[in-house]
């Protein structure tokens, strides 16, 4: 035995089990988090079956969330009349649908009060672009209020009549966003210079007339536009609101709902596994392509993963030329002495600071000092509303930027370190000054540590959300920071955020069982995006480290 | 302890052309192209060179002999002002080249390194093409002419005897080359900016003996154009390579005379007692 300890099997055996143990649990989560939010996406089969409740009896309609056995116990204290000699009992989560003719779309239901399960044909699943999905069955299809289609054809002609009447709806939605947000973004500038105008001093009475007649008959040719657009939208909207479907819930309601409310439709009891398969991919590409719907609980996240691109970009642009301009500095001019001791302890604990910290910090600093003042001096024309002096884009990626660069300091000092002083004499001995020197040997040569630095930084600031939410991460941002109006990039602001809307969705939700997958999947985004944001980090870093590889690698 | 009379050394020089066969030189018959007058250096307060007073010869390869941490590489480092990366290292006395003060304030340095250009101990070619390493110096200076770089490149190359190894992967990443190989690239890379003087670190104790040989061909060639200096640890290497050898022990400098005379017949009992392997 003590031979055995000496040998120092114990500590590998120690050691491999602790590598084990992480690795496992790097996986699980991983796993756990990629099944159930993959899992969202699968259209499960449509189930109706009959529950009895004493002597009533109602038909339910939905599919099935979740199913778990509980003791007996605990149903019969909540009121249940479950038989004495039973001990466990089966419950299901249905999700019902058609929140607005009951009021919730999700309900626990007792196995035992439950008959057998029916999977019938016409029953349909409609996702909607209000009041969540729909569960029930298709009975007619009309145009302008006649109908054209009963029964079993009423499906076939559904499907066409939806796709058309999507198409329209987008248009619709494009037109509002793109040509008529153009427009207001005119007439919004043309009131800035208006006020522009009468803020300007050295302009006499005549020439402020002037230039503001000019400036109004633009607002006026702007307006007519704007009119003629909305007459076009008028009857686009109109044309998306032609053809409704009728059906009947599972209490025996008839329902009328209007195609351009319908987002897709399924029968999902008749579908093949490829059918399946292709829903499954339409799904998972309009939650990655959307924008939300329903405060945040249903349709995509582009807007998040967008914003979540753009504020790192943002960092990373700033982040690496202030770090590595930094540890040059620290490493390569600054006398080494108790001074440059202490910064760069100051900059090591810098990294330790909790975020929200930076965060407050950034909301003070950037936003209300520097947003403030650039207001004050580049925008007074739209005082009092803030441009610059409220959280956006900038200060988020600013923050963020303040936040990572320790480690970028930190590891471009690192590579400084490790190159050989011989590489730095062969420079100097060829007559190069110390500046020739740092910018055409040194810094190259380093370049594969300062993308180190960057990969952490990039790792750190995607999954960060606390300082976020005090400097431009917002539940629902209206427009995306980058668009086709002039000057394409707006910084000022507000964007969403991958980390926030996890957050949100889950915990800020008004509907938690319909977001629980959504955070998953949303979850999963996240994980996968910092992935390839790191992988493609890491692939540049590797291309430098072949390039300038020495034989000291 | 009586053996000034006998041949003090047949082991080193026996068999060497040009110790046994050459005229003998004269320092004072040579022109000069550095002078050191009085030096004195420290690290911090420890002394590591001690009055040192010599004069390189032009045109000739002179040898710096002795034990470890004599001070031969500090005092080789002292003519292209490679110290002065030292911050704790501070200098006394004249170091001339052509008659200037190399330490004089006004001195530029880089343009004082270009005129004296050196080779380390270990092959330090930059991650850079061959090609690069060898233009390195040149693009320094402002020459971007790709024909003139290409006509320097070639010429340097083939002064450092290795433009036949190389010529098809001028492109190719200097540290695939062999270490010998990287150590002539280093030397070609010193000579493509022109210099004066040429500083060898002791140049092959990285180096296989073949690698060896040529590196010492090539200094023996290199010597019709240019002053060079040699530190080396190899006493066969400095009576095959140097035309005037100084031994030097603790910092100062004991013996500098013309290498067949040292080596067959030194001055002093302490060169004679190191050269003969008797030393320590």
């Amino acid at each position: 035995m003590r031979s055995w300890f000496k040998s120092g099997d114990p500590w590998i055996w120690l050691i491999g089990g602790a590598v084990s143990i992480s690795v496992i649990m790097v996986l699980g989560l991983l796993l756990l988090i990629a099944v159930r939010g993959l899992g969202h996406f699968w259209q499960p089969p449509i189930v109706e079956a009959t529950f009895h409740d004493g002597d009533q009896q109602i038909v339910v309609l939905g599919t099935i969330r979740t199913a778990e056995t509980v003791t007996a116990q605990a149903v019969r204290e909540a009121g249940f009349d479950v038989p004495e000699e039973q001990d466990l009992v089966d419950r299901y989560l249905f999700h019902l649908g058609n929140r607005d003719l009951t009021g919730r779309d999700f309900q626990w239901f007792i196995g035992d009060f439950l008959s057998e399960f029916r999977y019938p044909e016409d029953a349909i699943m409609l996702e909607r672009r209000e009041w969540g999905n729909f569960f029930g069955y298709l009975q007619a299809i009309k145009q302008d209020g006649e109908v054209i289609a009963e029964g079993e054809r009423a499906f076939e002609e559904l499907v066409p009549r939806l796709a058309r009447s999507r198409e329209l709806v987008d248009a619709t939605v494009r037109m509002e966003r793109f040509d008529i947000g153009r427009i207001n973004f005119a007439i919004e500038r043309e009131r800035l210079e208006q006020r522009r105008i009468e803020l300007n001093e050295r302009l006499d009475e005549e020439e402020r007339a002037a230039l503001i007649a000019a400036s109004q008959a633009e607002v006026d040719r702007l307006n007519q536009e704007y009119q003629v657009l909305f007459d076009e939208l008028t009857i686009l909207r109109a044309s998306g609101r032609r053809d409704a479907l009728v059906a009947r819930t599972s209490d025996g309601q008839q329902v009328t709902i209007n195609l351009g409310d319908v987002v897709r439709a399924t029968r999902a009891n008749t579908m093949t596994v490829p059918q399946k398969m292709r829903e499954y991919g339409a799904r998972f590409w309009a939650f990655m392509t959307g924008y939300p719907r329903e405060a945040n609980t249903e349709g995509g996240i582009f807007p998040a993963i967008f914003g979540t691109v753009t504020m790192v970009l943002i960092m990373s642009i700033v982040v690496t030329p202030f770090g590595v301009l930094a540890a040059i500095y620290l490493r390569e001019y600054a006398k080494q002495g108790p001074v440059t001791r202490i910064v760069r302890i100051s900059v090591n604990n810098l990294a330790g600071v909790p975020s929200i910290v930076f965060g407050v910090f950034g909301l003070g600093f950037f936003v209300y000092f520097l947003g403030g003042n650039i207001d004050q001096l580049f925008f007074p024309e739209r005082l009092p509303a803030p441009t610059f002096g409220s959280p956006g884009l900038i200060w988020a990626s600013l923050t963020l930027a303040l936040l990572t660069l320790p480690v970028v300091i930190v590891s471009t000092e690192e590579g400084l370190t490790r190159i050989p002083r011989a590489m730095r004499e062969g420079s100097l001995a060829l007559g190069a000054t110390k500046a020739e020197t740092l910018w055409k040997v040194i810094v190259p040569v380093s370049t594969p540590a300062m993308m180190t630095g960057l990969i952490l930084a990039v790792a750190r600031a995607a999954g960060e959300v606390a300082p976020l939410m005090l400097v431009g991460v917002v539940k629902l941002a209206p427009n995306l920071p980058v668009d086709g109006q002039f000057p394409f990039i707006h910084l000022e602001r507000r964007i969403m955020h991958l980390g926030f809307h996890i957050y949100d969705v889950g915990f800020q939700s008004p509907n938690a069982e319909a977001a629980r997958p959504l955070v998953y999947a949303t979850a999963l985004v996240l994980v996968l995006l910092i992935l390839v944001l790191n992988l493609t980090a890491i692939a540049v870093r590797n291309r430098l480290r072949e390039r300038y590889k020495s034989e000291s690698d | 302890m009586n053996q000034a009379n006998t041949p003090a050394t047949p082991s080193v020089t026996a068999g060497i052309p040009n110790v046994d066969k050459r005229k003998q030189l004269n320092l004072r018959h040579e022109e000069i192209s550095m002078e050191v007058r009085g030096l004195n250096l420290f690290y911090g307060k420890d002394q590591a060179l001690k009055e040192i007073t010599m004069d390189i010869p032009n045109k000739r390869v002179t040898a710096f002999i002795g034990p470890s941490g004599c001070g031969k590489s500090t005092l080789l480092r002292c003519f292209n002002r490679m110290n002065d990366l030292i911050d704790i290292c501070r200098i006394e006395g004249e170091i001339r080249i052509d008659g200037e003060d190399i330490y004089h304030p006004s001195v530029d340095v880089p343009e004082l390194r270009r005129k004296v250009g050196m080779v380390f101990q270990k092959p330090n070619p930059f991650p850079k093409s061959i090609y690069e390493n060898i233009a390195y110096g040149l693009r320094l200076q402002g020459v971007k002419n790709r024909r003139k770089l290409d006509e320097v490149v070639e010429n340097s190359l083939r002064r450092a005897a290795l433009w036949d190894e190389v010529k098809d992967r001028l492109n190719d990443n200097a540290f695939g080359l062999s270490g010998g190989q990287q150590q002539r690239l280093v030397i070609a890379r010193a000579i493509a900016i022109e210099p004066e003087v040429i500083l060898l670190d002791e140049p092959c104790s990285a180096l296989d003996p073949i690698s060896t040989a040529k590196v010492e061909e090539l200094i023996i060639d290199l010597k019709e154009s240019y002053t060079i200096v040699i530190v080396t640890h190899n006493m066969q290497q400095a009576a095959r390579v140097s035309d005037f050898t100084a031994y030097m022990y603790l910092g100062e400098l004991i013996e500098y005379d013309d290498t067949a005379k040292l080596f067959t017949n030194p001055a002093k009992k302490a060169t004679e007692d190191y050269i003969t392997g008797r030393y320590g």
